[in-house]
Parts: structure tokens; C-alpha cells; sequence
């Protein structure tokens, strides 16, 4: 049988080299800009103006009517063909609103078009991150729990629970580091719907967890004395089509979202993308291997095995 | 045992047809609607499917109690607030607005496809103005169109209003100017009592000042139409039957109980109870949603397609079963989108189409531990309920702890207003729960239907149909 857990060593370096730029640009983030990453105006509170012109713009003549209107944190950029632009700015209340757009259709003519706008208040702003936080821990916790009853009739309920959250943080970390990497490259901004992806990785990820455990679970009662880790590989590789198969669903699905789906959801299907590989990998090459390493009392699979004792046939 | 698998199956191929029917986009009779929707108002029941903002285009609005200080909002308020709010929400015409409670001291407003959303939040915002306006002779009145409802003209305010203001509001006298009798300021009361027959009625009461001015308009006019309005709409026009000199008086008709109730609340709250604020806001253009649903539907079939494939070039014979489950559970999920109704979103698309990835996950188990139990020589029989039973502990497991994300996203959806969040969350748990149905009843029932009798286990060995 072809042996896993007993190389984990390499895959913890594996997850520890995918982590590690992702930390990187987070850490870079920080340090210049005071955010792991770019924050949308759901978190932050803002506005988001999108309009349409009937011929190109130059963003800085846009950019004066905000100014002049006392508005200097503004930042105006033009998508595509330059008849497009998005302004962002403060908060700002109806009646400025609308003498802005006053002062748009006199420099520009009259038949500028609102595409979208959004707009989030500085406390609301500010609730919305708390309660995204909250909801990460709390996801975090009940899963946790729920873990630890589903498989209170093995021997250490709390190494599985642990295991399982191990790999979901690994998978958090993945996610959050390439959606770093990609806000430095691209501009992604983190919003409500990062959140949501997140959530979603992580349930996705608990979910091949389960899958494996249940079976190193079904496994242990059919093998018993056998080695743990080999009970575990067993059922890595009884297990592997199905993740292997579920996984390549879950990419079509989304594969098709992204190739074809619409522009203002890409960010969000791609994060879970990512996730969903990173879950996959985390099951079968940290959640399990922790535990065999837990089980083991050897972390990186590198103590020489004891030799069993040979079971001896002799004259009674 | 054959007997009963027939009758699942019968059962199941009956009510995939009841899901085809209630998603093809054809006129459904209203017999059929008042079946499906019952649990909707009359006038909304309809099996169109919702489609959120971010698909039609149009406004969300996060409304927020902002008290004046020293006042304290209680839950009353926010309901007299929504109240008001949903009458103006009314006026501006829009198709299917939505006006909602969130939280504590929140009301979110949805206006799709608004043409002036500026103005629009304006209206919302502003603090109404509650008149008591005379109409005149309820005998041979040149003003007898004159009902709840209409717009009118007052000596308060009686600037003329737009098009876009007035919206489905009828102006029956756009030329007249009524007369404002008392404004309500001067009221201080207003509550549902049951008259001596047990009809609602509604009981109100004066200041000094406005009871002394009410006793002598209605000794003068006793017979006349005293209308209430409120915005200028009228929220009741009724006759004085006679002299109310204390500043007591009540309002008889033929109320039910939910009509007299928000009847006196907007009497009581005229004006908003508590002033809000905007606290989010999110307009979308239209042209964007429609080419967002396009591009969506393409991405969904592209995907789904895919993934049936998928399950028949691998899983054979039982793939081909799970994909008819599949397509089962597709209809299945639409048709409830339409009957709850779920209003759909871009996130909610996508939770629709992660969680078909779930469904043939279910069926991905239960096959894979068919071929081991098959491996190990059992008779196709019996290797199949055992795959199914064994599979099961796993699928629970892991569609548990996805409800469970779900219903953490929906607390957090709900108190923000996130359509979005919401919008994926509940497709996703939907889904979840759906596919616990078709991956393993409906998959199972055709695997055993399949597979019953000697023809059935012959099956075992044509290893090329089953995958093995």
C-alpha cells in the first residue's frame, strides 16, 4: 500500500510555502498601507459612484468637481473606453449628491447616466466588520463543536476537532493570502462577499475532513492493531476517488462561473475557487497527517518506527 | 419491498412534473396559483421568479432610526415607522418594492428599476404631514371620487405633484384645492377600540385647542365628508354623523382588523415616529443586471452540463441515474425558489450551483462505496443498499456543518441588509437540504427499480454499463 502520512513533513512544507507570500503581502499591506488588504466600503464606510458619459473623460477634470465641492479624498478612475468612470468619496448625503450631479451635467452636458451607486456610513461600516469577525469565530466554533459530538465515540474526539480546524485555518490563510496577493496585483477590494466566500471554504473544507475522518473512524474498529497511520492511509486512499471526483464538480461549476459568469461576481467565485483546492488539499495532507502526528506523538513522521515485537509460536 | 420502491418512484416522477410545471415560464391559472402560494397576499401571488437588485436593477435602501435626544425607540415606533414608509414606498409606484423590518432600528427598502432614485429616498426620508381636510356634502358632492387613497389637493400643501411623485396614486381633482380643517398636530390619540357589535373602530382624541376648533366645525358641518389624509393621500374619508364637542370622537366603517389598526397607527404616527437616516445605500443600473443574468445562465448551463457528463462517462449506469437526479433536484430547487419566494441574486446563483456540486457529491459516496462493497463480491443488491446506508453518516455529517455556515451568514445578512450574503446563504442551505432528498431517495429509488429481479443482478457483470 502506497504510504501518505508518513511523508507529511513534505506537505506541511508544501502548505508553509503556499502560506508564506500570501503572509508576505498581507504583512507588506500592512506596513505601508495600515490593512492586510484593500477593504471595500462595506467595512469601511464610503461611497462608490459609477457614471456614463456620452464621450471620454479625463478623470482629473472629474476629480475638480469633488474637489471644489470640498471633497478632497476623492479618487476618480476611468474603466474601459473612458466613457465609464467610478469616483470614490466620502460619505456623502442626498442633497450633496444631488448638487454634484448638478455640477457634473453642467461640465459634462446633461446626459450622464448613473450605473450604480452605493453608499455605507462610517458606523455602519464599522458594526459590519465586527459582525464579520464574530462571524468567522462563531462558524469557526460551532463547527468545531459540531465535530467534536459527530465523533464523541472515538477514542480522542478532541484530536479529530483539532485536526479539522487546523486545516480550516490553513485554508483561511490560503485564501486570505492569495486575495492579498491578488488586492497588491489587481486592486480586489475585501467586501461582504469575501466574508461569505470564506464561510463557504471553510464549511467546504470541514466537509472533506469529515469524509476521511468518518471513514479512519469506520477503519479503526475494522482494523483494530493495526498502526494508526496505516488505519489513515487506508482510508486516504479509499477516500481519494470521491474527493478527487467531488473536487472536480465543485471546479467545473465554478471553472464555468468564471469563464463565462458576469464581471461583479468573479472576485468572489475565484476566492472560493482557491478555497475549494486549498480544502481538498488540507483534508488529505494536514488534517489527517496532524492526527496521525498527534496520535503518533511524532510531528513531522521522522522518529524511527519500534520495531513490533514478533509474536512467537512455541512448544506449549 | 418492489412494490413499495414503484410507489416512491411514481411518486417521485409526479411531483418532478408539479416542479417542471411550476418553473416553465407559461400562464398559471389562478386556481393553481392560490394552491401553490396560498401563503402569500391575493395580489402577489405569483409564480414569476423574484429577481434581486443586482438582476433587475433598482435601489436598496438602509433606513436607520436616528432619535432625537432623549428619545427612546421601542419596537412600536420602528413598526409605525415601516408602516409609513411602506405607504410612501407605495406611492412611488414601483413594481413589487419590498419594505422590511431589520433588526432593531432598521428598515431596509428595496425599489427596483426606480427611475429617480434621489428623489425617491428623499420621499421616504421625509416626515409626513397628517391634515384633516374637508370635502364637503356626502349628498350630491361634485367631489364623489373622492376616496382612500386619492391624492388631494390641500390648503396645507397643495402644490401640484409630478408624474413620477404620483405614480399609481390617483388625482381625481387635479384643479380643486380642499381646505385644511386642523392639522395633526392637534391630535393626540388615536387607537382601535370594538364598538357594541364587536366591529373595529377607531377612538381619537383632541388637544383642548383642537377639540374646541373640532366641536365648531362639526356642529356646522354635521352630514359633510371630513377626510384624513396623510401626504395628501387619503387615508380615510368619512362622514360626520354628528357634533364632537370634547375633542372624543370615532371613526366606524367597515374595518377589519388590520385595516383599522394601520389606520390608527398613521393617525397616531403622522408623521414618522422617530426621524431616519440613511445608512446604506445601493443603486444598479439595469443594463448591468440584465447582462449579469445572461452571462450567468450561460455559466450555470456550461457547468451543469459539465458536471452530468461527468457523472455518466465515470459512473455509467448509476451516473446516469444520479444526472436524472440531478436534473430532479434542479427542478426542484427552481420550483421552491418560486413557491417560498426566494428572491434571487448573483451570490444566490452561484450558492444554487456550488450546492449542485454538493448534490452529485452525495452520489459520489454512496457510488464509490458501491464499487467497494462489490469489490469485496457482494451481490449488486446488496452492495448497493449497503453503499447508501454506509455513505449516509458522511453526507449528514458534512451537509450539517454547511447548514451550519448558512444559518450563521443569514444572522449576518440579515441584520446588514446584505442582499448579497443572504442571497447566496439561502440558495446554499436550499440546496443542501434538497440534495440530502434526490441524491439519496430519488437516486436510490431508480437504482433499485433498476436493479430489481434476476435481469437486474445480470447487471453485475456487464462491468463496461456499470463503471466498475
Amino acid at each position: 500500500m502506497y504510504r501518505i502520512v508518513e511523508h507529511r513533513k513534505w506537505y506541511f512544507l508544501i502548505s508553509l510555502l503556499i502560506i508564506a507570500p500570501g503572509l508576505l503581502a498581507m504583512i507588506y499591506s500592512t506596513a505601508t498601507t495600515g490593512k492586510p488588504f484593500k477593504v471595500a466600503i462595506d467595512f469601511t464606510g464610503g461611497a462608490i459612484w459609477e457614471l456614463n458619459f456620452d464621450k471620454a473623460i479625463q478623470p482629473a477634470d472629474l476629480r475638480q468637481i469633488f474637489v471644489d465641492a470640498g471633497l478632497n479624498d476623492t479618487a476618480v478612475t476611468t474603466l474601459g473606453d473612458g466613457k465609464t468612470a467610478q469616483v470614490r468619496l466620502k460619505p456623502v448625503d442626498d442633497d450633496q449628491k444631488l448638487s454634484l450631479m448638478q455640477a457634473m451635467k453642467a461640465k459634462f452636458g446633461q446626459s450622464i447616466t448613473e450605473t450604480q451607486f452605493a453608499l455605507v456610513g462610517p458606523a455602519i461600516g464599522t458594526e459590519v466588520t465586527q459582525a464579520a469577525v464574530v462571524a468567522v469565530f462563531a462558524a469557526s466554533i460551532a463547527i468545531t463543536l459540531f465535530l467534536v459530538v459527530a465523533f464523541r465515540k472515538v477514542a480522542h474526539p478532541f484530536r479529530y476537532g483539532v485536526s479539522a480546524v487546523v486545516a480550516m485555518l490553513h485554508d483561511i490563510l490560503v485564501t486570505l493570502g492569495i486575495f492579498a496577493i491578488f488586492s497588491l496585483l489587481f486592486g480586489w477590494e475585501a467586501d461582504a462577499l469575501l466574508l461569505t466566500a470564506i464561510l463557504t471554504v471553510i464549511s467546504f473544507s470541514v466537509q472533506d475532513t469529515i469524509v476521511v475522518f468518518d471513514r479512519i473512524r469506520e477503519n479503526s474498529g475494522k482494523y483494530r492493531g493495526e498502526a494508526f497511520g496505516l488505519i489513515a492511509d487506508r482510508s486516504l486512499l479509499e477516500t481519494l476517488h470521491r474527493s478527487l471526483a467531488t473536487q472536480l464538480n465543485a471546479l467545473f461549476m465554478m471553472g464555468a462561473l468564471l469563464l463565462f459568469g458576469g464581471t461583479t461576481i468573479r472576485q468572489f467565485v475565484a476566492v472560493m475557487f482557491f478555497g475549494l483546492i486549498s480544502g481538498t488539499y488540507s483534508s488529505i495532507f494536514n488534517a489527517v497527517p496532524i492526527l496521525v502526528a498527534w496520535e503518533e506523538r511524532d510531528f513531522l513522521g521522522t522518529k524511527k518506527r519500534q520495531p513490533q515485537p514478533q509474536p512467537e509460536l512455541a512448544k506449549a | 419491498m418492489r412494490n413499495r420502491n414503484s410507489i416512491v418512484l411514481i411518486l417521485i416522477i409526479l411531483l418532478a412534473l408539479v416542479a417542471l410545471y411550476v418553473v416553465l415560464p407559461t400562464q398559471h391559472p389562478t386556481e393553481v396559483k392560490n394552491l401553490l402560494v396560498w401563503q402569500q397576499p391575493k395580489e402577489y401571488r405569483s409564480l414569476e421568479f423574484k429577481q434581486g437588485l443586482d438582476l433587475r436593477g433598482g435601489t436598496q435602501v438602509l433606513l436607520q432610526a436616528r432619535p432625537t435626544t432623549g428619545q427612546r425607540v421601542t419596537s412600536e415606533d420602528m413598526q409605525a415607522a415601516k408602516a409609513i414608509v411602506d405607504r410612501r414606498v407605495n406611492g412611488l409606484g414601483v413594481t413589487e418594492p419590498l419594505v422590511q423590518l431589520q433588526g432593531e432600528n432598521r428598515i431596509i427598502v428595496e425599489l427596483p428599476g426606480v427611475d429617480n432614485p434621489d428623489q425617491a429616498v428623499q420621499t421616504l426620508k421625509n416626515t409626513g404631514q397628517l391634515e384633516f381636510v374637508e370635502i364637503g356634502s356626502s349628498t350630491n358632492s361634485p367631489f364623489a371620487n373622492i376616496q382612500q387613497g386619492s391624492y388631494v389637493r390641500t390648503s396645507n400643501n397643495d402644490r401640484t405633484p409630478t408624474k413620477e411623485e404620483l405614480g399609481k396614486t390617483a388625482l381625481p381633482y387635479a384643479d380643486n384645492v380642499f381646505k385644511t380643517v386642523m392639522t395633526g398636530r392637534e391630535l393626540k390619540n388615536a387607537a382601535v377600540s370594538l364598538d357594541q357589535y364587536g366591529a373595529p373602530t377607531i377612538s381619537f382624541e383632541l388637544t383642548d385647542e383642537g377639540g374646541k376648533l373640532f366641536g365648531a366645525y362639526t356642529q356646522a358641518h354635521v352630514g359633510d365628508i371630513l377626510a384624513i389624509v396623510l401626504d395628501n393621500v387619503v387615508l380615510s374619508a368619512p362622514r360626520i354623523q354628528s357634533v364632537i364637542p370634547d375633542g372624543r370622537g370615532e371613526i366606524t366603517g367597515r374595518f377589519t382588523r388590520d385595516e383599522a389598526d394601520s389606520l390608527a397607527v398613521q393617525m397616531r404616527y403622522g408623521s414618522l415616529p422617530v426621524p431616519l437616516e440613511v445608512v446604506n445605500r445601493r443603486t444598479i443600473g439595469a443594463t448591468l443586471g440584465a447582462d449579469s443574468i445572461q452571462k450567468s445562465i450561460v455559466a450555470g448551463m456550461i457547468g451543469l452540463a459539465t458536471v452530468l457528463l461527468f457523472m455518466v462517462i465515470y459512473y455509467r449506469l448509476p451516473g446516469t441515474m444520479a444526472a436524472l437526479a440531478l436534473v430532479i433536484y434542479a427542478l426542484l430547487n427552481l420550483a421552491v425558489y418560486k413557491l417560498i419566494p426566494v428572491t434571487l441574486t448573483l451570490p444566490g446563483i452561484t450558492g444554487f450551483l456550488l450546492s449542485t456540486g454538493m448534490a452529485v457529491d452525495a452520489n459520489i459516496l454512496i457510488f464509490e462505496r458501491m464499487k467497494e462493497e462489490l469489490r469485496w463480491g457482494r451481490p449488486l443488491k446488496v452492495a448497493l443498499e449497503a453503499g447508501f446506508s454506509r455513505a449516509w453518516t458522511s453526507i449528514f455529517d458534512s451537509n450539517f456543518s454547511t447548514l451550519i455556515t448558512c444559518a450563521i451568514l443569514i444572522m449576518f445578512g440579515r441584520t446588514f441588509g446584505a442582499q448579497a450574503v443572504l442571497g447566496f446563504a439561502i440558495t446554499l442551505a436550499i440546496g443542501v437540504l434538497i440534495s440530502m432528498f434526490t441524491a439519496v431517495i430519488v437516486t436510490r429509488t431508480f437504482l433499485r427499480a433498476l436493479f430489481s429481479g434476476e435481469r437486474g443482478e445480470a447487471l453485475r457483470e456487464k462491468r463496461w454499463v456499470m463503471g466498475f
